[in-house]
């Protein structure tokens, strides 16, 4: 163990201009607690009078050890660790944990399971970016779009209640499938908010898209160019409303996204605006997606039959001495992974969450490294907040959607 | 491996002497840690890859050389190709140099990589810890780094746990 280091004002000196520390700018805390901040960040601001000089984000208030501790569990049970990561987006982190799993021990997925993860994933983007469009009205004084989001989304949280038994923390995609089928209620409550939505999404656009309230607060604000992003590894709606077109699931289709039709939209201005109309279109592609998905389910296996690595269900128990024993050495043991490493991506509604899962050949991993995108999105935005005003911060903090379990792991 | 992978794979195994491994149709270059520089340059500027997705590393404690693996997950948007480096470094004071003149997401991936696993980053724009607090001892990611624990408080070890717990001084 290191000897514990003596921390002196001299190392972070070199983090703010000259001016500040004659004293001719003043340095502003803003957080850790902080309504506009999304969670526990803390902004080391230095002003000139209004004007941001510097943008220091200290980050790490969240920090649990997500990684370390997944690394102390089987594969099964460090599925749960990643529903607490990015909590606005339970269902995709599972999605990327299961995948990686799947590629590592070489695992097949049965078709229907594959859509119910497709439409589950889109129903939570749509859900994330919904909280996203609100805390976006909440920043900029638009009170009534934080309840008229919440209002959408707790449609979609009683969906998954309803397929996983827990609004949030659903742990529903399992290694090789998920948890078990779907309820017959499903199809309608999938089909309900399909006819309700895009409604409402017309609503918002009718309150905001050409509200010059709203308009005067985000555009032309904090304008990332297509270089700057890509060298900071920005992804997701942030990187296509600069005008990059990568989405993962275009581009490297997984669970069977390849056979629906869906654009996806980019946009080249790069600023505040340009991300809320890209967030706005997502939504109805999402929709589009979850439409066919659901078009096109068909019925059959919910899991694999790969007993080396899926548990067998409850009734083959009773009567099959093979499955009692592989039921027993799965959820004492867990299942063997090979000594390699692999690394899968998915695109999570922030952008590219990705997985670098290394096996022993034992029954843990070696290492789970979590690629999450909020962690380099934030890490942009010391460059692009500069020179505009303390209000207009808030309003660019909010636009490239950050979520703090996220960031700090 | 991808077809178009090949003659990159290549041309940066005879040039650096890189070894290559792989898994399921991912490509892993071992390179030596003078080189990644270099190699990185070479690769975002003549073959497109211009995303550094993952910057990480890979404790294999107790082997000692080497002893970590720090990882480059490299993405070509242009392509749409994937290439993982991987740089093996010794257990005894861990060194890389820093990669952030070409790429701007290395800065806080590189404090993490500092402060999760204690591999200096030379030449480190702005090197301090990331997540945990200055002060904190050791790098909690090392397989040494114990995973700790706080014990629930019952009946019977109440007061026991009331010691320990940490309150403000009188």
């Amino acid at each position: 163990m290191t000897q514990i280091e003596e921390v002196s004002i001299d190392q972070f000196k070199h983090l703010v201009s000259a001016r500040a520390l004659t004293g001719e700018t003043m340095l502003l805390n803003m957080g850790p607690q902080h309504p506009s901040t999304h969670g526990v960040l803390r902004l080391l601001l230095e002003l000139d009078g209004e004007i941001i000089v510097n943008c220091i984000p200290d980050i790490g208030y969240l920090h649990t050890g997500i990684e370390k501790n997944m690394e102390a569990k089987t594969y099964q049970k460090a599925e749960v660790m990643t529903d607490r990561l990015d909590y606005m987006n339970p269902m995709g982190n599972n999605l990327a944990y299961v995948m990686a799993v799947e590629k590592l021990v070489g695992l097949d997925v049965p078709i229907r399971a594959q859509g119910l993860r497709v439409i589950l994933v889109e129903l939570q983007r749509i859900a994330s970016h919904l909280v996203w469009l609100g805390s976006v009205g909440l920043d900029l004084a638009a009170m009534s779009m934080f309840l008229y989001c919440f209002r959408e989304r707790e449609l979609i949280l009683d969906i998954f209640e309803l397929v996983s038994g827990q609004r949030m923390m659903t742990t529903y995609f399992r290694p090789g499938g998920v948890w078990r089928d779907v309820p017959v209620e499903f199809e309608k409550a999938v089909r309900d908010f399909l006819k309700i939505f895009p409604a409402r999404i017309d609503e918002y656009e009718k309150l905001l898209t050409k509200n010059p309230l709203f308009l005067d607060r985000m555009l032309g604000l904090g304008i990332l160019d297509s270089a700057t992003a890509l060298s900071y590894g920005v992804t997701g709606p942030t990187l296509r409303a600069s005008g990059v077109d990568w989405d993962l699931r275009k581009a490297r289709p997984y669970s069977g996204y390849e056979q629906y039709d869906f654009n996806v939209p980019v946009l080249t201005e790069g600023d505040t605006y340009a991300r809320y109309l890209v967030h706005i279109q997502e939504f109805r592609e999402s929709l589009k997606i979850i439409e066919q998905a659901l078009n096109k389910l068909p019925f059959g296996p919910v899991r694999s039959e790969n007993r080396k690595f899926v548990p067998p269900p409850r009734s083959e128990i009773g009567v099959s001495m093979e499955s009692l024993i592989h039921h027993f050495k799965l959820w004492t043991e867990g299942f063997p992974a090979p000594k390699a490493s692999v690394y899968s991506a998915v695109e999570s509604p922030r952008g590219e969450l990705g997985l670098l899962l290394e096996g022993d050949g034992g029954p843990k991993p070696l290492r789970v490294h979590l690629r999450t995108p909020s962690f380099d999105n934030l890490s942009v935005l010391s460059h692009i907040v500069n020179g505009h005003l303390v209000a207009d911060l808030v309003a660019i903090l909010a636009s490239i959607d950050i979520v703090l379990g996220d960031i700090d792991r | 491996m991808d077809t178009r992978l090949e003659p990159i794979v290549k041309i940066i195994q005879e040039k650096f002497g890189a070894t290559f491994e792989e898994f399921r149709d991912e490509v892993h270059l071992f390179l030596k840690p003078e080189q990644i520089v270099e190699a990185l340059t070479l690769l975002r500027d003549e073959h497109k890859f211009e995303l550094l997705s993952a910057l990480t590393a890979v404790d294999y404690y107790p082997q000692t050389s080497p002893r970590f693996h720090v990882v480059y997950q490299l993405t070509s948007l242009a392509q749409n190709l994937s290439l993982q480096i991987r740089v093996p470094v010794n257990g005894t004071s861990p060194k890389v140099p820093t990669v952030t003149g070409l790429y701007g997401m290395a800065n806080w991936r590189e404090r993490e990589l500092f402060d999760m696993f204690g591999i200096e980053v030379e030449g480190h724009p702005d090197p301090r810890r990331i997540l945990m607090p200055e002060d904190t001892e050791g790098h909690p990611l090392r397989k040494d780094f114990p995973l700790g624990y706080e014990e629930p408080q019952f009946t019977f070890n109440f007061d026991e746990i009331g010691l320990m717990k940490p309150r403000p001084k009188e």
